[in-house]
């Protein structure tokens, strides 16, 4: 049951990065040079409502569907917020992606962007590799 | 019918991308975030020796489950929710583009840079390859990407997640206003 929950919110998501055009190349550019307020406004809009939600859930103690507490893990700081940041940046400007839209990519039909994917597992890869070797 | 094939505005597509924060949490008590499927793909197919990848990755099977949707979406929009018009992009990046060579402006990408032919040559390389391999390794030493840390970690007021965004954003920044251009001259 559990499994057909997640993969049709995944689903919906997908629907709405592709509707969004925020899986464009193009629109990523846009945003990094400054020339359209769209993505701008997708990201802000979407942090106002993430914000409200979450302020409303933990002033109401709202429960989840089962009944349990919910329950948000805080962000620890790392210097990897820093660096790993640093690096995420210049791949989502060379790729036009971050996670979410290469996976709607892949399934719109851009079988080239499977290349890229598996570039990012790769990476993840070397990273869970290399762990030990980078400060955190 | 129209509603599907049309593109959505921001103040209807940034929104629902927000809801899923809420709806994560309450339908099934998941914090939002993609690029850790990545480190499960890992766990699952590659371990290795890494301590990082021995962990139970199918108690976070929702993670890739989730991803598998964001697949199916991806195809039942690309396919028959189709927008038969090319994206609207403004005239100053077409101009900007252009004068890096770029011609191809009919799809979601760069056709004439992103193609299988092209992953051959220097500049498709080092976009696709290598800028796939730092968005892998950088979203995990960065503990997310954009839905973990600017969506999710921003809506629950995270200082590292804010920390973390600005920082996507100086690299993007930089990227695309002092590399991109040596890139595409290659």
């Amino acid at each position: 049951m559990s499994k057909i929950k997640f993969l049709t919110l995944g689903f919906i998501f997908g629907v709405i990065l592709i509707k969004a055009e925020v899986i464009s190349w193009f629109r990523i550019q846009e945003m990094f040079r400054f020339q359209a307020f769209q993505m701008y406004g997708i990201i802000g809009s979407a942090v106002v409502i993430g914000v409200i939600s979450v302020f409303l859930i933990k002033k109401y103690n709202i429960k989840t569907i089962k009944g349990e507490e919910i329950k948000i893990e805080p962000k620890k700081f790392s210097i990897g917020n820093i660096i790993g940041g640093l690096m995420f940046g210049l791949g989502w400007a060379m790729t036009g992606a971050c996670p979410g839209p290469l996976y709607a990519l892949v399934g719109s039909g851009l079988l080239i962007i499977a290349v890229v994917l598996l570039s990012a597992v790769f990476g993840t890869w070397v990273y869970g590799c290399l762990r030990n070797k980078f400060p955190h | 019918m129209s509603i599907l094939t049309q593109p959505w505005p921001w103040y209807v597509s940034g929104p629902l991308i927000g809801l899923m924060v809420p709806i994560l949490l309450i339908m099934g008590n998941k914090t939002f975030g993609i690029s850790s499927s990545l480190r499960h793909i890992c766990a699952a197919c590659i371990p290795g020796k890494a301590e990082f990848f021995k962990y139970d990755w199918k108690a976070e099977s929702w993670n890739l489950i989730f991803a598998l949707g964001i697949v199916l979406g991806g195809l039942v929009a690309g396919y028959f929710f189709a927008n038969p018009n090319p994206i609207q992009i403004s005239e100053a990046t077409v101009a900007d583009l252009s004068s890096m060579g770029i011609k191809d402006f009919s799809g979601f990408v760069p056709n004439d840079i992103f193609n299988f032919q092209s992953l051959l040559t220097v500049k498709g390389f080092l976009l696709m390859i290598v800028g796939g391999f730092f968005v892998g390794f950088g979203t995990r030493y960065a503990g997310g990407c954009t839905s973990g840390h600017s969506i999710m970690g921003m809506s629950n007021l995270q200082l590292p997640s804010l920390i973390a965004t600005i920082c996507f954003f100086v690299g993007g920044l930089a990227m695309t206003w002092f590399i991109l251009p040596w890139i595409m001259s290659l």
